[in-house]
C-alpha cells in the first residue's frame, strides 16, 4: 500500500508500485530528486513516487560518447563521469534549483529529461531532447517500456524519446536513460559588450550566429539582472551585458575571436573573458544566477529570435519586467515584479499576438493554481495532447493536472 | 513470392471504387484525381522496387485546404491513404495497397519564406531537399543531406527522419526542423512548432518526425538554415583491412576531433563507385574512409594534421587530401551515387542497421560470413562516424527464390545489429521492409505503446497502415 513517499530501489519495484496505484486509482506525484517540485500546477495526490534511489551509471563508453544512468542518478554524477573522459553534455541543462530557493546541483537525470530545459548551447548543438538516445520507463498502467538504445542514429518506430522529453512526469516515470556526450572544447572564450539596448544586442547575437565561427552561446541581460551576476568584471558597470561564446581548439578560438572582434568593434568596447572566466560565467548562467535572490514571478518565453525585444517591449507597456535573453533572443527569462497573477493576462496576450509561447516557472502556489502555468493549446492540439496522455496514462494517475487541468 | 505480406484489402472500398473516385473528383481541383492506369502505374512502387502494387487512384493536390478536404472524405469513408513525397523510400514507405489512394505532395513545391535574421526557411512539403540549400545559398544551407537529396522531398524526409553523411556533425531531420503544418486524417489542419526552438507542451513535432506518414500529412515545413563554414575539405584514407579502418574511426571519434562526416567503403564498393564517378579512389585497398573537416584554411589544416597523426597507428596505405573544389566534388559524387552505381551492375537490397562503433569490425566479419554462406556478394558503404551501416547485398531479381533468400540474409544481418546493441534502421525507416522484424527490437508492450499513439492520431488506421507495425498483434491498439 502506498504511504507517503515511495522510494523504489529497482525498476521492477517501481513498476509494481505504479501498477498498484493504477488498480487503486491513486494519483501519484512523480519526482526525481524533487528540485523542481515548485513548478507546474499544484496537484492533488495520494502519494509521491521518487526515483531518487534508482541510482548509478549503467554504461559509460567514452569512445562512443555514450552514457547510461538510472533515472535518479544526479546529473552532477553523470557530468563528473563524463569529465573524467574530457566530455560533457552538449545541451548544458539549466539548474533551476537556486532560483527556486533550493540548493544547486540536485537535479537528477530523470528530472533533466522530464523538463527538457536546455541551456545556451541549444542553438548550436540541440536541446536535452536531442541528446536522449534511449529510455526505459513505466507508463500509467505499470508497464515497463523502452525506446531507442545507445546508438546515434535510430529511426526504428515512433520517436518516444522526444515524445517523453519535456512531459513533466505526466506520461511515464523514467527508470533508465541513455545520453549522448560530446568532447569538451580545448578552449572557451567569451566576448562581452556592455550597455547595449535589447534590440541592438539581439542584432549582435543574430549577426554572430550568421558568421561561420560556430558561436555556441549568445546571451543578453538587462542591467537590473546583470547586476546580480557574480563575475566581478561584469557586475560593476551597472549596464546591460551581452555575451558571445566561442569554443574549439585553441588556434581556432584565437582566430575566431579576432574575426568577431573586428565585426563588432562598432558596437562599443569589447571585454574578453579567458578560458577560466568563461567557464565560470557560463556555469553561473546555467544556474540562472541573474534570477536568484528574488521571489518575483518568472516566465520562460520561447519565440523567434528577432521577435524577442519587441515582445518584451510590448509587455513593458503594461507592467514592469526585467528580461534576460538566451538563444540569440529566442529564449527570454522574464521577471515580473508586483504582479498579482504573475502578469499572465498581459504576457499571454502579447505572446499570442507576436508568436511563441510562455511558461510560468516561478510563482506562489496560489498563483499557479489560478493561471495557466503551461501555454494554452489550440483546440486540435489540445485534443491530441489529451489523447497522448490517455495512451500512456489512461487512468490519469501520473502527475495528474500538473501541466493541464483535469489530466 | 516475397516474404512480406500485404493486409487483406477492404472489399467494400474496392466495390465502391467508382463512387469514391466520383466523390473525390467532386471535392478536388481539376486534375488532382488521377485514375487512369498509366498515371497510377508511376506510383505502384518507390525505391524498394521489389514490391509493387497499383493504388486505385493517385491524388495530386496543390493546397493544404485541398489535402484537408480529401483526407476528411477518406476518413469518413474508410479509404486508406498512402502519403508520398518523391518516392525515394528504400524501405517501401510509399508502397500502395490496392484499396488505397496515393496522396502525392509533389505539386506542393513552393518556397514560402526565407528568413535569414531568424535563420529559417518555410517551404511546402514537395520541395526537394537540395533545392532548400540552393535557395538559401550560397552562404547558408539546410544540413541533412541524404544521398537522394537531388530528388527526395522535405515531406518525405520528415516522414522518415532522414539523415545523410553530414549528420555526424549537424544532426538528422528532427534536429533541423522547427515546425510543420500537419493535416490530420479528419481534415483538421494544425500548426505544430513554428519559428522558435522549444515545444509549448508535449513535443508533438518530435513525435511527427519519423512517424512514416502514419500520424498525419505534412504540407508545410519550417526548417533551420545554418551558416556555411568558411571552407570544407575531404581526405581519403585507404587501409589493408576493414578492421584497421574501423579502428581508425574509433580513434578519431574518441580523440575529440569532430569531422563533419566519416564515410566508409569496402573494396567491392570502392570499385563500383570509382567505375561510375571516376573520383580517384584507390583501388588497391580493402577499405576506404572519406573524412571531411570544415573551417578556415588554417583550421582545416590543423584538423587534418590531427586526423593524419591519429591514423598512423592504424597504418593507412593511402592518405590523400583533396587539393581542389573539383576533386572534393568528385570524391562526394562517388559516395553519393553509390547506390545508383551498384544498381547499374546488379539488383541489390540495402540494409540500414546501426551498431555501437565498438562492434564495427565484429559486425563486418559477421556480415561477410552471413552473405558468403548464402552465396551473395556484398558491398559495404556506410556512415562510419555514427555506426550506421549500409551493406548492399547483390542478387538477381529474375532468379526465382533469390529475393526471398536475400531478404532472409538481410534479416540475419539486422538481427546481429540488434543483438550487439544497435537497431534495425538508422535513417531509411521501417516501412514495409522491416515491419515484420520489429519484434526483434521491441517487446509487445513497447509496440502497443507506439500503436496507441497511432490510434490517437488516426483512429481507423487509414494513414499508411500496412507499414511499421507487424500485422498480427494490432487489434489491441
Amino acid at each position: 500500500m502506498l504511504q507517503g513517499i515511495e522510494r523504489p530501489l529497482e525498476e521492477r519495484e517501481l513498476a509494481q508500485l505504479v501498477a498498484e496505484a493504477a488498480r487503486t486509482r491513486w494519483a501519484l506525484e512523480v519526482a526525481g530528486s524533487g528540485s523542481k517540485r515548485r513548478i507546474g500546477r499544484p496537484i492533488e495526490i495520494s502519494g509521491v513516487v521518487t526515483t531518487r534511489n534508482l541510482r548509478g551509471i549503467t554504461l559509460s563508453e567514452p569512445s562512443e560518447q555514450v552514457i547510461s544512468a538510472r533515472s535518479g542518478t544526479l546529473l552532477s554524477a553523470v557530468e563528473a563521469e563524463l569529465a573524467k573522459h574530457n566530455q560533457h553534455l552538449a545541451c548544458e541543462p539549466v539548474d533551476l534549483g537556486p532560483m527556486l530557493g533550493e540548493a544547486a546541483g540536485q537535479t537528477s537525470v530523470g528530472g533533466m529529461v522530464a523538463t527538457n530545459l536546455s541551456g545556451a548551447r541549444r542553438i548550436q548543438r540541440g536541446g536535452v531532447r536531442d541528446q536522449l538516445l534511449g529510455l526505459r520507463a513505466i507508463n500509467g498502467r505499470g508497464e515497463v517500456f523502452k525506446w531507442g538504445g545507445r546508438v546515434m542514429k535510430n529511426v526504428t518506430g515512433y520517436d518516444l524519446c522526444r515524445t517523453l522529453a519535456g512531459s513533466w512526469g505526466t506520461l511515464g516515470i523514467f527508470s533508465e536513460l541513455t545520453l549522448r556526450a560530446i568532447p569538451r572544447p580545448e578552449e572557451v572564450r567569451t566576448l562581452v559588450l556592455m550597455g547595449l539596448p535589447d534590440s541592438i544586442a539581439v542584432e549582435v547575437m543574430c549577426q554572430a550566429l550568421a558568421t561561420p565561427f560556430e558561436v555556441s552561446g549568445t546571451t543578453h541581460l538587462q542591467a537590473v539582472l546583470a547586476q546580480r551576476l557574480r563575475l566581478p568584471a561584469l557586475t560593476n558597470s551597472g549596464t546591460s551585458v551581452t555575451a558571445l561564446r566561442i569554443e574549439n581548439f585553441s588556434p581556432a578560438v584565437a582566430y575566431r575571436a579576432d574575426k568577431l572582434k573586428d565585426l563588432f568593434v562598432p558596437y562599443g568596447d569589447l571585454i574578453e573573458l579567458d578560458h577560466a572566466k568563461s567557464l565560470a560565467f557560463w556555469e553561473e548562467l546555467r544556474q540562472l544566477s541573474f534570477l536568484q535572490g528574488s521571489v518575483d514571478p518568472v516566465w520562460r518565453i520561447s519565440t523567434a529570435p528577432k521577435m524577442g525585444p519587441r515582445l518584451v517591449e510590448s509587455i513593458r507597456r503594461y507592467r514592469v519586467c526585467h528580461a534576460a535573453y538566451d538563444w540569440s533572443g529566442g529564449l527570454i527569462w522574464l521577471e515580473v515584479p508586483d504582479a498579482g497573477d504573475a502578469g499572465a493576462d498581459d504576457i499571454r496576450r502579447v505572446v499570442a499576438t507576436l508568436g511563441g509561447h510562455a511558461t510560468l516557472i516561478r510563482a506562489e502556489p496560489s498563483v499557479r493554481a489560478r493561471v495557466d502555468v503551461f501555454p494554452p493549446l489550440e483546440t486540435a492540439v489540445q485534443r491530441l495532447t489529451n489523447g497522448i496522455k490517455q495512451a500512456f496514462d489512461p487512468l490519469n494517475i501520473l502527475n495528474p493536472g500538473r501541466m493541464y487541468p483535469g489530466q | 513470392m516475397p516474404l512480406i505480406l500485404q493486409p487483406e484489402p477492404n472489399a467494400s472500398v474496392l466495390r465502391h471504387r467508382d463512387m469514391i473516385l466520383h466523390d473525390l473528383t467532386q471535392l478536388a481541383e481539376p486534375g488532382t484525381v488521377q485514375s487512369q492506369i498509366e498515371a497510377r502505374r508511376a506510383f505502384e512502387t518507390d525505391a524498394l522496387t521489389a514490391y509493387r502494387c497499383m493504388p486505385f487512384a493517385v491524388l495530386l493536390p496543390r493546397t493544404t485546404e485541398e489535402v484537408s478536404r480529401l483526407l476528411a472524405y477518406c476518413n469518413v469513408n474508410e479509404v486508406k491513404v498512402i502519403p508520398r513525397g518523391a518516392g525515394t523510400s528504400l524501405s517501401g514507405g510509399a508502397l500502395p495497397t490496392e484499396d488505397a489512394v496515393v496522396l502525392c505532395l509533389s505539386r506542393m513545391s513552393r518556397v514560402l519564406d526565407i528568413d535569414f535574421d531568424n535563420r529559417f526557411a518555410r517551404v511546402e512539403a514537395g520541395v526537394t531537399n537540395q533545392s532548400i540549400s540552393e535557395v538559401v545559398g550560397p552562404d547558408y544551407f539546410y544540413a541533412p543531406d541524404p544521398s537522394s537529396q537531388l530528388a527526395c522531398s522535405i515531406g518525405g524526409n520528415i516522414a522518415m527522419n532522414s539523415g545523410g553523411a553530414h549528420c555526424l556533425r549537424y544532426g538528422v531531420t528532427t534536429q533541423n526542423l522547427l515546425g510543420v503544418k500537419l493535416v490530420l486524417i479528419n481534415g483538421d489542419v494544425v500548426e505544430i512548432g513554428g519559428s522558435h526552438l522549444d515545444s509549448p507542451g508535449y513535443d508533438l513535432l518530435g513525435l511527427i518526425v519519423g512517424s512514416e506518414g502514419q500520424l498525419g500529412v505534412v504540407t508545410e515545413a519550417t526548417v533551420r538554415i545554418l551558416r556555411k563554414a568558411e571552407g570544407a575539405r575531404p581526405l581519403l584514407m585507404g587501409f589493408n583491412s576493414s578492421e584497421a579502418a574501423g579502428a581508425c574511426v574509433s580513434s578519431i571519434i574518441a580523440s575529440g576531433v569532430m569531422p563533419v562526416a566519416i564515410e566508409f567503403m569496402d573494396r567491392p564498393a570502392i570499385k563500383v563507385c570509382e567505375d561510375f564517378a571516376h573520383a580517384g579512389y584507390p583501388l588497391d585497398v580493402e577499405a576506404l574512409l572519406i573524412i571531411e573537416v570544415e573551417g578556415s584554411e588554417k583550421e582545416i589544416e590543423n584538423q587534418i594534421n590531427l586526423i593524419v597523426g591519429l591514423s598512423l597507428q592504424h597504418e593507412p596505405t593511402v592518405t590523400r587530401i583533396s587539393k581542389s573544389e573539383a576533386e572534393s566534388a568528385a570524391i562526394w559524387k562517388g559516395r553519393k551515387s553509390a547506390f545508383g552505381a551498384v544498381g547499374r551492375i546488379s539488383d541489390y537490397v540495402c540494409m540500414d542497421g546501426t551498431i555501437p562503433l565498438s562492434t564495427l569490425s565484429e559486425t563486418l566479419t559477421v556480415i561477410a560470413r552471413i552473405c558468403s554462406e548464402a552465396g551473395f556478394q556484398v558491398a559495404n558503404i556506410f556512415h562510419a562516424g555514427d555506426g550506421n551501416l549500409h551493406p548492399l547485398i547483390l542478387y538477381n531479381a529474375n532468379t526465382p527464390g533469390e529475393l526471398e533468400r536475400v531478404e532472409h540474409c538481410g534479416a540475419e544481418i539486422l538481427k546481429h545489429c540488434v543483438a550487439v546493441g544497435g537497431c534495425l534502421t538508422g535513417e531509411h525507416g521501417v516501412g514495409i521492409e522491416k515491419r515484420d522484424l520489429m519484434p526483434l527490437q521491441f517487446t509487445s508492450i513497447d509496440l502497443q505503446q507506439q500503436m496507441q499513439l497511432k490510434t490517437v492520431f488516426d483512429p481507423h488506421w487509414l494513414l499508411n497502415p500496412s507499414k511499421v507495425f507487424p500485422l498480427d498483434g494490432r487489434k489491441a491498439a
